[in-house]
């Protein structure tokens, strides 16, 4: 049970709310903005308050979602944060939910959405090249358009420096496949993988395969964030939020999506340790405290770092981790990504994982975790910044 | 011929990078340096992050070269790359330079004879217009070098 002094964390997310999710393009039938709309409002309805009692809304990755038109939209009479976390790569997902969670604890706010929605038929697919990107000049003229492409150069050295193989990868794929096929809401729900469609598929940018790589997808998710005292008469069971943390190693800014240039003892990393380290000391908690953790997996590689880099496993001890079973479901004794992740469930930059945090809390999840009492979520990996909560049930 | 077709995105410099594609043109690789700290960096910021100090100068790159990491691209995110897949992404240190890396490719090499710490040599991609790309082969590649 979780102490007493674990529970001094103010704010909790009492409702979740999310669109139909498809392959990239698939919703063509209402505006983006729309299905954004509509996951807040499901949200809200989730939690059983109206958009008249929302004052904030919080974002990340440039959502295109525009929070001041979206007050419009909703009819929200009184906006008192509107806020977006720099930077790409879906490292703001849990930095939008901290930022929240700062407004609220420092009464700027009371009641805060964040979400964030994407449909790639309608705007642009992010595994395409993009114009734009920050330093761009140092990695388009020489064929690095995509994630894929830039994180693999990580990967590559990862797998150098310690004993991770393609092997390993297969395995964080092959769970979000499973953990899918027990999930309706999936995108790849009834579609099996098997070890040997693993090996046979085709390489993107080696060493990802295209197995390795997350969904493009079109959805929007969104949650709604309060205090306990609020949360207690609402219509949804809330769930704590122990700790919750957005940063950056020095460096990051031009790394892994630009120049290549972060210290060499973080190379191949996430991005994730010094965080790692205060959100847990923040929650009180220690990584053999976690029950269950939905770990960005953008790319099957990087969430074998995060194992490391969250403190599951020693520094290039991931692969043997998974290897033993630890992150299956039901008995491994750390099961991730529990509704099929963004490889397998959809890629809504994360706030997908948010919502699966909070459904194994609530004790909703198609893989639920038996008397699971805390939830890692982490944010976007290997980009700048990085960010991750520490969900706990009441 | 330059070694991707003519319709690859080129460098566009702006006013923060233009001293690094400056040196390019003149097909000499060069990486921004505090003249105050003569700490080195990469890509190109309009400030020291040590001194704070705005004055740069520019260091020549080493010609020891040598592969920090790689990885082989096989799929096209641009419609220009397709004729070239595969091709392979590279990461370059320069021993006698700690403090930079340089994105790159690695041209006229088997994927499966690159290895993380292969020595590799400079060479100019000649991409029309006066400007040059800096690329990397593992042997001398003739008359571009």
């Amino acid at each position: 049970m979780l102490s007493a002094t674990q529970r001094t964390g103010r704010c909790c997310i009492v409702g979740v709310g999310q669109s139909e999710f498809t392959k990239w393009g698939g919703i063509q039938n209402r505006s983006q903005f729309q299905v954004t709309a509509e996951a807040i409002l499901a949200a809200l309805a989730d939690a059983g308050l109206s958009p008249a009692e929302v004052d904030g809304l919080t974002s990340f990755s440039n959502d295109a979602n525009d929070a001041p038109l979206m007050q419009v939209a909703l009819g929200i009479p009184r906006l008192r944060l509107s806020g977006m976390i720099w930077g790409g790569g879906g490292g703001g997902t849990c930095g939008a939910i901290s930022m929240a969670c700062a407004a609220i604890e420092s009464a700027r706010a009371n009641v805060v959405v964040a979400y964030r929605g994407l449909c790639q038929g309608q705007s642009r697919r992010f595994g395409r090249f993009g114009q734009g990107r920050v330093n761009g000049n140092f990695v388009d003229p020489f064929g690095l358009f995509a994630p894929s492409q830039m994180l693999s150069l990580a990967m590559r050295r990862f797998m150098h420096l310690y004993p991770i193989t393609i092997e390993h990868m297969a395995e964080i794929a092959l769970n979000a496949r499973a953990n899918a096929n027990r999930n309706p809401n999936a995108v790849m729900h009834a579609r099996p993988l098997t070890y040997e469609q693993y090996f046979a598929s085709r390489w993107i940018a080696e060493p990802f395969r295209l197995y390795d790589c997350c969904l493009e997808t079109d959805g929007a998710c969104a949650v709604v964030i309060t205090t306990r005292e609020r949360a207690r008469d609402l219509a949804s069971p809330a769930v704590d939020i122990l700790a919750a943390a957005h940063g950056s190693g020095p460096g990051w800014g031009s790394g892994l999506l630009s120049g290549h240039n972060m210290p060499d003892e973080d190379y191949a990393s996430t991005n994730s340790r010094y965080l790692a380290r205060e959100l847990f000391h923040a929650a009180g908690l220690e990584p053999k405290d976690i029950d269950v953790a939905q770990i960005y997996d953008h790319f099957s590689g990087l969430v074998l770092m995060a194992l490391e880099d969250f403190g599951f496993c020693g520094r290039g001890e991931s692969g043997e981790f998974v290897a033993s079973g630890a992150i299956r479901w039901p008995d491994g004794k750390l099961p991730i990504n529990t509704s099929g992740g963004q490889l397998s469930e959809a890629y809504v930059h994360g706030m997908n994982l948010v919502i699966e945090g909070v459904r194994q809390l609530r004790g909703q999840s198609t893989s639920q975790v038996n008397d699971a009492e805390t939830c890692l979520v982490t944010g976007g990996l290997g980009v700048s910044p990085t960010s991750a909560i520490i969900l706990g049930r009441q | 011929m330059a070694y991707f077709p003519d319709t690859m995105p080129r460098p566009t410099p702006n006013m923060d990078d233009a001293g690094f594609w400056d040196c390019c043109s003149q097909r000499k690789l060069a990486f921004q340096t505090c003249a105050e700290c003569d700490t080195p960096r990469h890509p190109p910021t309009p400030v020291c992050p040590k001194c704070h100090s705005t004055k740069v100068t520019w260091s020549e790159a080493p010609a020891e070269a040598e592969v920090y990491t790689y990885n082989v691209i096989h799929h096209a995110s641009h419609a220009a790359v397709t004729g070239r897949l595969p091709y392979i992404g590279a990461v370059i240190v320069f021993p006698g330079l700690p403090g930079v890396r340089l994105v790159s490719n690695l041209t006229d090499c088997d994927p499966s004879a690159v290895s993380i710490g292969m020595k590799v040599e400079l060479w100019w991609d000649d991409i029309g217009e006066g400007m040059f790309v800096p690329r990397f082969c593992p042997h001398a590649k003739g008359d571009s070098l």
